[in-house]
């Protein structure tokens, strides 16, 4: 699994990347009422805002990790937002992409790497 | 309105600039995650989280530190001599009010607009006022030129505040000093708790049955220790404070009401009692009184409502509101908005035209460049539990 300094985790499903938060983003945001995902084919280019959540207090977005195509979103989080906080690094991954450029990969931490950025 | 990346860091006001309560060392100890808020050090959740937090005072009892607000006790003459100075800034019966019970109140300015939202109670021949931690500042510099030297305006700097709120606040309170169980909703007492002598007011800022209690500050601690003994108390942050106060349709001063919103807009126009209305013996005679007075007969083009968005989302401050759901016109806009957890499902407040102020009129909210349907509804979210 790699990490993103925005907090994302990615991991490498054949040629498909799986994208969600990580449980300390979980955590700093506290409990998640709602979640608007993208549209399954989307092409997006990294930094691009690809899914808003809200906790009770405020509304955060996901930035798009990497150039690609989103090829399928977790539906379940649309009407069950709280696996967000339940299992961040487990059921409640956010989408899956279709990466244009691999290599963009290469510059995201391992997980010593960020539990070291989150001190 | 935009969303923030997904954990923004704002710009933290340096930790020296900021004031603390006296039960600071208690919030950090309880594992508050500690805010920048008005100028202190605030705790705006514990480890429970804001749902949580927000459940256990609907169903038991939650803590709150309320020591940035400020607290001012004005002293004069006479009891009569106090309440009509005060009468001077707010459009209420401040002289009817009997000892021991407590009001809300408006400061006004000339052009009839709100100046801070506050409580007052009368303490013997004393007045007791509490107003926002933001305005605290202007509001007594208000007071001072408007009542001195006739009447002595003396900011209780010395005295902290805690809020006991939730269907169990009651019996807690009672248990440590009987005479809290005689209390009705905006009573104010002294009761003795373990020996401390408070001033407690039988109100809040969250819908539920509950206290406001003055503490002296060395006593701070020692009291909220006492209550978060028991069981059912548990410490609660500004987070849910927020969510608690928008459910029940109270008004977030610099949100919902400011300086530019009259009374009548505000749909506040209860506040203001009929001995200081047009006709009333002490009509008039506040700042303001002249646009006040003509709003109230002729009405005002703009309402505040609240908005209940249809879907999931929460619609937040700031969101446009129109007629129609492509092109149409803009009609008004919300002024808070969050997810209700006890209402399980978004709620907001704001204004609209009046037009688009009867309850169930169907309206759209323009989030992040969509129209979603809004539905305009009554106030509160949640039916107020007050021990009448």
């Amino acid at each position: 699994m790699k990490f993103t300094e925005e907090h994302e985790w990615l991991r490498v499903e054949g040629d498909e990347i799986v994208v969600g938060i990580t449980i300390h983003a979980a955590e700093q945001l506290g409990d998640v009422v709602f979640v608007e995902l993208p549209d399954e084919g989307t092409v997006v280019s990294k930094d691009d805002e690809v899914v808003v959540i809200e906790s009770v207090k405020a509304a955060s977005d996901i930035l798009a990790p990497i150039d690609g195509e989103i090829i399928e979103v977790n539906s379940a989080l649309a009407d069950n937002p709280a696996m967000v906080n339940d299992d961040p690094q487990g059921e409640a991954w956010f989408f899956k992409m279709k990466a244009s450029d691999p290599s963009q990969m290469d510059e995201f931490m391992d997980e010593a790497a960020y539990q070291k950025f989150i001190g | 309105m935009g969303s923030s990346d997904l954990l923004e860091t704002k710009e933290a006001t340096p930790v020296t600039d900021l004031n603390q309560t006296p039960l600071y060392d208690l919030h950090l100890e309880l594992g508050g995650k500690m805010v920048p808020f008005a100028g202190y050090s605030m705790p705006v959740q514990y480890p429970m989280g804001v749902m949580k937090e927000h459940l256990h005072t609907r169903s038991d009892a939650g803590l709150f530190d309320v020591s940035h607000m400020g607290q001012v006790m004005l002293s004069g003459a006479s009891w009569e001599a106090v309440a009509l100075a005060f009468e001077r800034l707010v459009p209420m019966d401040v002289l009817g009010l009997a000892d021991g019970r407590q009001r809300y109140g408006l400061f006004t300015n000339d052009a009839g607009g709100i100046e801070d939202d506050l409580m007052f109670a009368r303490r013997d021949d004393d007045l007791f006022v509490v107003v926002n931690a933001a305005c605290k500042g202007a509001d007594i510099a208000r007071m001072k030129a408007a009542l001195e030297p006739d009447v002595t305006v003396t900011p209780l700097q010395d005295r902290a505040l805690l809020a006991l709120q939730g269907p169990a606040a009651g019996a807690v309170l009672s248990a440590l000093d009987p005479a809290a169980a005689e209390m009705r909703f905006m009573d104010f007492r002294t009761l003795s708790l373990a020996g401390v002598e408070v001033w407690a007011s039988r109100s809040g800022y969250t819908g539920e049955d509950g206290f406001e209690i003055s503490v002296p500050e060395a006593e701070a601690v020692a009291v909220a220790r006492l209550l978060l003994d028991h069981a059912q108390v548990e410490p609660i942050g500004l987070g849910a404070r927020d969510s608690l106060r928008l459910e029940a349709g109270l008004c977030l001063y610099g949100n919902d009401i400011d300086a530019q919103t009259s009374p009548v807009d505000a749909n506040l126009t209860w506040a203001i009692q009929k001995v200081r209305r047009p006709d009333g013996a002490r009509a008039g005679g506040y700042p303001g009184a002249t646009a006040i007075e003509a709003s109230l007969a002729q009405g005002s083009d703009r309402k505040r409502v609240g908005l209940a968005p249809e879907g999931r989302a929460p619609m937040r401050d700031g969101t446009q509101l129109y007629d129609a759901q492509t092109g149409g016109r803009l009609i008004g806009q919300i002024t808070s908005g969050s997810f209700g957890p006890t209402h399980g499902g978004p709620v907001a407040m704001g204004y609209v035209d009046g037009e688009y102020a009867d309850m169930d009129t169907a309206i759209w909210g323009d989030l992040r460049g969509k129209r979603l349907p809004v539905r305009v509804t009554a106030l509160p979210f949640v039916a107020a539990n007050f021990k009448r």
